[in-house]
């Protein structure tokens, strides 16, 4: 388990986020959370199809990269990018909606949970190939430059990412050509099912390869979503500076296991019980209430929050399934998919 | 017009699209300061600097990586992998994630973007640099597969799979691009999913791509002289596939041979002489008979490559033979 850093004594006059961004911080990661326990829920009621990869745990990651993050930046995820996709603020019952694999959904059935997409958001995708977003955000990053904008990619991915040979060809190409990205590992300590130090050389699966790219070594509290909004910013000024890529460990714990079939009875006994007792809502809920906003604010959030879960449940369920005539749609640019006249 | 080699060709292609577009940047290993491997981009670092003709680390899966991720946020951009072969070390790309984006998105990305490489055989390199490849991306729905066999279509089609939207796997013959031919003066832009007849003829249709077109047009040199008037077209693209242009020579001829580098199992000769059966069974007036390398790994050796390519001599007979 991460030791938790020595944080400064809270007060409203030494608040450097300021309560606007924390409420925007609380309200992302709840969404996050009843979002997923709803998804988990439905699956259940067997409405949820095919997988699913849940963050329950991991919220504060993908609240804070996105807090951080301007409408023009772009972020690529994994397949476990619920988090990430309703951070950047996709509408939940597109999300849902696209788990359940309903019209409403994201893609309209199309791509499902592994896949999810949404242009408009700067969500660049979902991608369940494990490593192949990492050169692709590298590439975003290029375009950035080429074009001389200063929006930054943020890529995510997973601890079991590291060992694959595209992490290592994408962190070289970014340094080489200093590109405006932000590489973020997220470290739950299991590579799917297997702890992640039995089948990595080193014991920090990202930061201890930084320095192999000329790349600081940066590991933080994932689990702290202030903690990771600050080193995002400082990531993000750095990019937009041209200074180049930076790569960040973040660790954190999922609850669940690795996907929804997955009970995660390989753990150690007591081990989520310890996790959970640093489980982000909990220790962001006290860190609101250190820096003296009202209970009744908090709460408030949480049951808005809540409510917006129902209402996008309820136009999910409601919804029809994709017509079958967008089988065989958008596979070629010209909206069909002939191959042959 | 002018004359210009096949690998000059690359370059003016790259270079018309390079002047026309910013958007357009090229990449790959050794492609700017060395010229290419093959000298097909040679001058292009020279006129437009590093900032768009890009050298690479040797890291196939980073620059189709980079390639995509530029196409989908507003790039054109064209990458080079030296050797086709070498494909397979970051086929995911093409198989899993710019052929499919369109379609999971539901049409939210767009990736117009080309992937060049040196394809095929004849150079004595051995099983991993010479191989032919295009019947790989053929099997993926939601790319474009182009091959082309002269300069001017090098230019033409490159030029067309720039401004394409989809993602163009562009397969150049590296035993072709020392070819020289005509290319038409000025901007040249050609289609893609055309299939040209290069040589009229009556009595049978020979398919073909890329070298094999050559050997294909020599071919019916030969068999005219033994009276057999074979018309030769060249596919030119196998995505889109430019069916009306081939079955309706077959219907005129009745007979259909292929004649492609790939090795024997699933060549994209298999899939044209299916369409044949399925849609021209009663107009045909015999066996469709493919002409293919055997199914085995390219070998080095002078004497022994020379086997296993389709030779003009092998089309010849096996034409004769069928219509005998």
């Amino acid at each position: 388990m991460a030791r938790p850093r020595k944080k400064p004594v809270a007060s409203p006059g030494n608040d450097d986020i300021g309560e606007d961004k924390r409420l925007e911080l609380w309200r992302k990661q709840l969404e996050i959370r009843h979002c997923e326990q709803r998804a988990y829920d439905l699956f259940l009621q067997n409405l949820v199809k095919g997988t699913s990869h849940l963050s329950l745990g991991q919220e504060a990651i993908a609240a804070g990269f996105a807090a951080a993050m301007r409408p023009d930046d772009k972020s690529f995820c994994t397949y476990r990018g619920h988090a990430h996709t309703l951070a950047r603020g996709v509408p939940m019952e597109q999300m849902l909606g696209e788990l359940m694999q309903r019209d409403c959904g994201l893609m309209r059935g199309k791509g499902g949970s592994m896949h999810l997409t949404s242009i408009d958001h700067g969500v660049m995708g979902s991608y369940a190939i494990i490593g192949a977003h990492l050169p692709i955000a590298v590439g975003s990053a290029w375009r950035a430059q080429y074009l001389g904008h200063d929006d930054v990619t943020v890529v995510f991915f997973g601890d079991g990412t590291t060992n694959i040979g595209a992490f290592h060809e994408a962190l070289n190409y970014a340094v080489v050509f200093k590109l405006p990205v932000v590489f973020v590992c997220e470290n739950n300590l299991y590579m799917e099912y297997t702890p992640i130090g039995a089948i990595t050389a080193v014991e920090h699966p990202a930061a201890d390869r930084a320095g192999a790219y000329g790349l600081d070594k940066i590991i933080i509290d994932g689990n702290d979503a202030d903690e990771v909004y600050r080193t995002a910013q400082t990531a993000f000024a750095k990019a937009r500076a041209g200074e180049g890529p930076s790569l960040i460990e973040c660790k954190t714990y999922r609850h669940s296991g690795h996907s929804r079939a997955d009970p995660g009875a390989y753990r150690p006994k007591g081990e989520l019980e310890r996790w959970k007792e640093h489980d982000p809502i909990k220790v962001y809920r006290a860190r609101l209430a250190e820096f003296g906003i009202a209970d009744a604010v908090i709460d408030d959030i949480e049951q808005a929050v809540k409510a917006e879960v129902e209402r996008a449940t309820a136009v999910c369920k409601a919804a029809p399934l994709p017509p079958e005539d967008i089988l065989t749609t958008d596979v070629y640019a010209d909206g069909g998919w002939a191959w042959r006249n | 017009m002018a004359e210009l080699t096949y690998r000059e060709a690359v370059a003016a292609g790259i270079a018309q699209e390079m002047e026309r577009d910013e958007r357009v940047a090229f990449l790959g290993e050794d492609v700017a300061a060395a010229g290419g491997v093959f000298k097909a981009t040679v001058g292009l670092l020279e006129r437009f600097g590093p900032r768009r003709v890009i050298d690479t680390p040797i890291s196939e899966q980073a620059i189709l990586g980079a390639a995509m991720g530029a196409a989908m946020t507003g790039m054109r951009p064209i990458a080079e992998i030296m050797f086709s072969d070498f494909l397979a070390v970051c086929w995911d790309f093409p198989a899993n994630e710019f052929s499919k984006a369109r379609y999971m998105s539901n049409g939210q990305i767009k990736l117009p973007l080309v992937v060049r490489c040196g394809n095929g055989a004849g150079s004595r390199f051995g099983a991993q640099h010479s191989q032919s490849v295009e019947n790989w991306a053929m099997a993926i729905p939601g790319l474009k597969v182009v091959a082309p066999s002269t300069p001017a279509d090098v230019k033409g089609l490159l030029a067309a799979a720039v401004r394409d939207d989809d993602p163009v796997m562009f397969f150049e013959h590296k035993s072709l691009y020392a070819l020289k031919g005509e290319v038409p003066d000025g901007e040249h832009v050609d289609q893609l999913g055309v299939a040209r007849i290069v040589r009229p003829g009556k009595d049978c249709t020979i398919v073909a791509l890329a070298l094999m077109v050559h050997r294909a047009l020599a071919a019916a040199e030969k068999l005219a002289e033994r009276g057999i008037e074979a018309e030769v077209i060249d596919v030119r693209s196998l995505v889109p596939l430019d069916t009306r242009t081939i079955l309706g020579s077959i219907a005129r001829t009745g007979r259909l041979f292929t004649v492609e580098e790939n090795p024997r199992l699933c060549g994209w000769g298999a899939e044209i002489a299916s369409i044949a059966a399925d849609e021209l069974f009663y107009d045909l007036d015999g066996p469709i008979v493919r002409i293919t390398t055997p199914h085995i790994p390219l070998p080095a050796a002078d004497n022994l490559e020379d086997i296993v390519l389709p030779t003009v001599d092998r089309i010849v007979e096996t034409v004769t033979r069928s219509m005998a």
